[in-house]
């Protein structure tokens, strides 16, 4: 979708805060909110894009005045709803509706690792499936608009750069998000150079590499 | 307490139902009308509210939200690349071969894992930088780096280091020279990226310990370098 989240290019944002020995959660409240999203992600009721996108489809205006895990709080409350994990009028309530059987839930504290966590979201796919594109090659990025969740940022889209490296198989984002399949297919590091996104103000040495699903992609 | 958690919950409900269909003035009459202050100050108790419902439920374990937290506070940060840095720095045949297989060569420093998001190192030298941003939403190497830092997730950074990375850097009073080519590595797939800064001269003789305890976050991210002058704070 073409919202607010995609911001790469935009101006007007500000100035960049940078804060010395920033603590890891600066309040409570903020370190609850990302525990809880990672121990319920435990229930896969969701997957990695669709929780992406539960923060997109946050109103612009909304988007921006939040922080970033009021942002995660807005999407996760969002996500128990629609996965059915918890029913709307329990958000309510508050409380479990009478007479539901209490779970067990499947992230327990003895579970948690340093390598459970690096482990934890894995979107590449051992499938044979033939690479469209080879390295050197000249693709341009397609000049689609899906209003779904997406990860081919606007400021490429249209644009011509060249195959550096080919990553292997991974889910698609656009299908896996909307619960309609992993599709899983090649993942490309493609470089642009700075001038062909921004015209003459960039440098001329400078380049942006972004990767690319092969469904981003059209020979150029 | 039902009728306070009710209330608090309520307020999330109306801002994920706004989020779902697009009705700002829904969330703005639900009490979203806090613009001037940065986090609104029922935040803490509408999670808390929504902790307590989960618990209630058995959809989360509390233990398992402490163990959580205490990982990511105390056991995973950029502690973890800053060793993958000074190894690399000590050891070229390590340093190959994380340039060439990152997800290999960080796992045998007991960060990362095989099934995780694929890691690509990227290295610094004196004509090339490496800048580190996720523009569409805040992707960052937990593994190595940990939770990102508040400016890494913000708008401003987020939006100027893909069109301006060079004024970007000026502003973490980073000034590259013109012939140096800036790299600007968007982070929109499970590929995550961590940058190998320059060594600094003058650190021949240090342990892998002590260069370690002078790689920063920051110069992980791409938006420092490493100097002698630094200590190792996480920052």
């Amino acid at each position: 979708m073409n919202g607010i989240h995609d911001m790469g290019g935009m101006h007007g944002m500000g100035p960049i805060r940078h804060e010395n020995n920033e603590p890891v959660f600066h309040a409570r409240w903020e370190s609850r909110v990302f525990a809880m999203y990672i121990a319920l992600s435990a229930w896969r009721k969701w997957n990695i894009d669709a929780a992406r996108h539960s923060r997109e489809v946050i109103p612009p205006a909304e988007y921006l005045r939040m922080s970033y895990y009021e942002k995660w709080f807005a999407g996760q409350v969002d996500l128990l709803v629609k996965s059915g994990l918890v029913t709307a009028a329990e958000i309510e309530s508050g409380v479990p509706a009478p007479g539901t059987a209490k779970a067990t839930p499947p992230l327990t504290a003895d579970k948690i690792t340093v390598e459970m966590l690096a482990n934890r979201i894995n979107a590449s796919r051992n499938v044979p499936v033939a690479p469209r594109f080879q390295t050197g090659q000249r693709v341009r990025a397609r000049n689609m608009h899906p209003v779904g969740h997406t990860r081919l940022p606007r400021y490429a889209r249209g644009k011509v750069g060249t195959i550096e490296r080919d990553h292997g198989v991974f889910v698609f984002p656009d299908t896996n998000s909307q619960f309609l399949g992993e599709k899983p297919q090649h993942v490309y590091s493609v470089r642009f150079a700075a001038r062909e996104l921004w015209g003459e103000q960039a440098s001329p040495r400078d380049s942006i590499y972004i990767n690319m699903w092969n469904d981003y992609l059209e020979p150029a | 307490m039902t009728t306070t958690r009710r209330d608090f919950l309520t307020a999330a409900t109306a801002a994920a139902g706004a989020a779902m269909t697009g009705d700002l003035s829904h969330a703005n009459a639900q009490g979203h009308d806090h613009e001037h202050q940065a986090v609104p100050s029922d935040l803490t108790l509408r999670v808390k509210a929504l902790e307590s419902l989960l618990v209630e439920k058995g959809l989360v374990d509390r233990p398992a939200l402490d163990a959580l937290i205490d990982t990511y506070e105390h056991k995973i940060g950029p502690r973890n690349g800053a060793r993958v840095v000074a190894r690399a720095w000590v050891n070229p045949a390590y340093k190959q071969r994380l340039l060439t297989d990152s997800n290999t060569a960080i796992a045998e420093l007991g960060y990362g894992g095989q099934q995780g998001e694929h890691m690509q190192v990227v290295e610094n030298s004196p004509k090339v930088h490496n800048l580190v941003v996720c523009t569409l939403c805040s992707c960052y190497p937990w593994s190595v780096l940990g939770l990102p830092p508040v400016w890494y997730k913000s708008a401003p950074y987020r939006s100027r280091s893909v069109i301006d990375p060079r004024g970007v850097l000026r502003e973490f009073g980073l000034e590259l020279p013109e012939d140096v080519e800036v790299r600007v590595w968007d982070s929109t797939a499970e590929l995550r990226y961590l940058v190998l800064p320059e060594r600094p001269a003058g650190t021949e003789k240090m342990t892998e310990e002590e260069l370690a305890a002078l790689v920063t976050r920051d110069a992980m991210v791409g938006v420092a370098k490493v100097s002698l002058s630094q200590s190792g704070s996480p920052a």
